[in-house]
């Protein structure tokens, strides 16, 4: 088991280092394109320029400029944005993660529980109209793309029915802090995170009644009947528990997407300085420095995220376990 | 349908009666099974013999309530203790399985779920009929799964379905079958996924259950040495169609449907010079849709003629009478004139016996049974003798 552990570990490592390594080549080592002017911004003073080469190393050679820069992502913490007058980049993204954390973990809850409890019903009344409803409101929450939908929740609890007793208890636009009210906090990211689980709780409830269906199919799920165990048992015990070694994995993956920045529509949408937003921002700005220090952050979360799945895969699925 | 039932005692364990199992298809009925019938009486053991797709599983799903496919047609009557097993609300049904029958699956691999232990999932079958707690339930697995053969039964109930060989889940498998006490054991093929030594030693312990669990046992096979080895009475299903059916004994030493005789001229005899070829069986079951409307197996058999084709298929004739009421002859335990006074105990779907011109016995029959007196079933199992243990 500790082996196990050690040996991901080193995986992870390996993978962060090639993924570090390949977006510091496409940022600062294209050829023809000086990273120094860009990282300077545009119209800088000559003075300026002198003061970032000198900074970054970019007149020594690449394997240098790349320690330079692990160096200060990682160990100094001091890579500074010059479009943003010398912001120090790491803090921001450390200022910004706790309301993606936010966001992301209120919107898996929402999206787990309900998809269990729509593909479970579903697949338990497969056939029936309550199965075909429940699939087809999935469908047209995978449909509904979220920035369209979170600016018509926007329309709708915002400016249009906001003066109405079910809106009115809506904030504006923008996040407050979980520590500092968490009441508030609550209320400023309920509408978003109903708006992001949509989607997630369409494909989550479709695969998961697809994968209960395959299972009922089973010889296990045979065996089970043949036990005279009752529907119910059937179902959750043996075909739930079987499907969550797939609906795990899933998870895994859409969440460390979504807390590495890819809720970025959601986020600008609703106003929240997240990570997300941070990159956009990074994004229209070309400020290289903080597309370099999102970019690595979102790339830790998807890796450490697979890590943790394949953890809680050792403890759901003995196969697995043996494996190893 | 012939409902009336007769008194508990001297009624059979299971009685089946004219069982017929269709699923519909494109706006069609496909007869899967066809009137099939049978008794079953307690501590019996039953061999249910035929090729892939003969009805064999679908029959024994059917009298466990365990097909739900939608559409699907279940006509005839099954008794088991009285009670109609055709129609029974699945509420009452749940009740029967599991504690009075139980059922044990071709492949041991995949007939347990993966995730949990092989403990757990007999604890969980004692659980969901009697009222014991965890710890008593899992006292009586451990009881059970050393009764079964299992070596350290203890840390074996503590592991993973995939962590276990072939021959132990099956093993584990027949003690969760068994952890009820069911009266009636239905075996779907319980030892085609294994291989021939843990075969044999799992179909001694079948034969041993009726003596320590006093269960009856309906064993759903395709091989023929398993039934030689294990079965006190023989039903051979031929697309969905019972062909023949007797003790095993007399099925065995004077076939009465051609399709029998072939099915037991393929195994390869044990002395004697050894055959180039063994007699194989020509062409394939007709698929149930394209099935005959006289005698399914007439476009296979040697011996077809103008008698055979037109329907409806040829009743059950009885063939053979009880060898231990008649004189020990082989003449006379065939259908004929000298032996009308005992019970007739075998039956052939086939013209042949009518028309005055039964098949010949077995010539192999005096040789096999001179060289085998003392076992019951008394034929040396074909395919995998050489496999038996001890």
């Amino acid at each position: 088991m500790m082996m196990a552990l050690l040996r991901r570990l080193g995986q992870t490592v390996f993978v962060l280092f090639g993924i570090s390594a390949l977006v510091f080549l496409v940022f600062f080592a294209t050829p023809g394109a000086d990273p120094t002017a860009r990282i300077a911004g545009r119209n800088a003073s000559p003075q300026t320029m002198e003061k970032v080469r000198q900074e970054y190393g970019f007149d020594r050679p690449l394997p240098v400029q790349y320690a330079t820069m692990m160096k200060k992502l990682f160990i100094t913490q001091d890579l500074a944005s010059y479009v943003d007058r010398g912001e120090l980049v790491v803090p921001e993204i450390a200022r910004a993660a706790p309301v993606t954390v936010s966001l992301v973990c209120g919107a898996a809850l929402i999206w787990v529980v309900l998809s269990i409890a729509m593909g479970t019903i579903a697949a338990a009344l497969k056939g029936t109209w309550i199965d075909r409803g429940l699939m087809m409101l999935g469908l047209i929450g995978i449909s509904m793309p979220v920035f369209w939908l979170g600016q018509v929740a926007n329309l709708i609890t915002q400016s249009r029915y906001h003066d109405t007793w079910l809106f009115s208890w809506v904030p504006g636009l923008g996040y407050v802090p979980l520590t500092e009210n968490p009441w508030g906090w609550f209320k400023a990211l309920v509408i978003p995170w109903i708006v992001l689980a949509v989607m997630f709780i369409g494909i989550y409830s479709r695969v998961l009644r697809a994968d209960l269906v395959a299972l009922s199919g089973e010889d296990f799920m045979r065996t089970a009947r043949a036990k005279g165990l009752s529907p119910t048992r059937i179902l959750l015990r043996h075909g739930l528990r079987t499907s969550m070694v797939t609906f795990v994995s899933l998870f895994g993956l859409d969440f460390a997407q979504l807390v590495g920045g890819g809720a970025l529509l959601t986020e600008v949408v609703f106003g929240l300085p997240g990570v997300g937003r941070l990159t956009y921002q990074a994004l229209t700005n070309l400020d290289l420095p903080l597309i370099m220090a999102t970019v690595m952050y979102s790339a830790v979360f998807v890796v450490l995220a697979n890590a943790v799945v394949d953890i809680l895969y050792l403890f759901l699925d003995p196969r697995v376990r043996d494996a190893r | 349908m012939p409902a009336e039932i007769a008194p508990p005692m001297t009624a059979p364990l299971l009685d089946v009666r004219d069982l017929c199992v269709s699923f519909p298809s494109r706006g069609r009925m496909i007869p899967i099974v066809e009137h099939v019938s049978f008794t079953l009486g307690e501590r019996d053991i039953l061999g249910l013999v035929g090729e892939s797709g003969s009805g064999k599983s679908v029959t024994a799903m059917a009298l466990m309530g365990l097909i739900d496919s939608p559409g699907v047609q279940i006509t005839g009557s099954a008794l088991f203790r009285g009670q109609e097993l055709v129609g029974m609300p699945q509420k009452q049904l749940r009740r029967l399985r599991g504690r009075e029958i139980a059922m044990i699956f071709q492949d041991p691999m995949t007939a347990f779920t993966p995730v949990y232990t092989i403990g757990w999932q007999i604890d969980e079958q004692i659980r969901a009929h009697e009222r014991l707690s965890r710890k008593q339930a899992r006292a009586r697995t451990v009881e059970l799964l050393a009764e079964m053969g299992v070596p350290d039964p203890a840390r074996t109930a503590d592991r993973y379905p995939h962590q276990l060989s072939g021959g132990l889940r099956q093993r584990a498998m027949i003690a969760m079958a068994l952890s009820c006490n069911p009266s009636l054991l239905i075996a779907d093929e319980p030892t085609t996924a294994l291989d021939v030594t843990v075969q044999a030693q799992i179909l001694d312990l079948i034969r041993s259950l009726r003596s320590t669990y006093g269960s009856s046992v309906l064993l759903i096979t395709h091989d023929m040495g398993v039934v030689a080895e294990t079965c006190d009475t023989t039903l051979v299903l031929y697309s969905g169609r019972v062909a023949e059916t007797g003790p095993t004994e007399v099925l065995f030493a004077h076939p009465g449907h051609p399709y029998t005789a072939a099915l037991l001229a393929s195994i390869p005899p044990l002395d004697g010079p050894r055959p180039h070829r063994l007699p194989a069986i020509a062409g394939a079951p007709p698929a149930p849709l394209e099935r005959p409307a006289g005698c399914a197996f007439a476009p296979r058999c040697t011996y077809v003629h103008d008698t055979c084709l037109p329907a409806p298929p040829p009743p059950l004739v009885p063939t053979g009478y009880d060898p231990l009421a008649a004189p020990q002859d082989d003449a006379t335990a065939q259908v004929s004139a000298a032996a009308p006074s005992t019970q007739p105990v075998q039956f052939a779907a086939c013209v042949l016996p009518a028309e005055g011109t039964p098949l010949p016995p077995r010539l192999t029959y005096s040789e096999l049974s001179a060289g085998d007196e003392a076992d019951a079933t008394g034929f040396p199992p074909s395919s995998f003798a050489a496999g038996e243990p001890h």
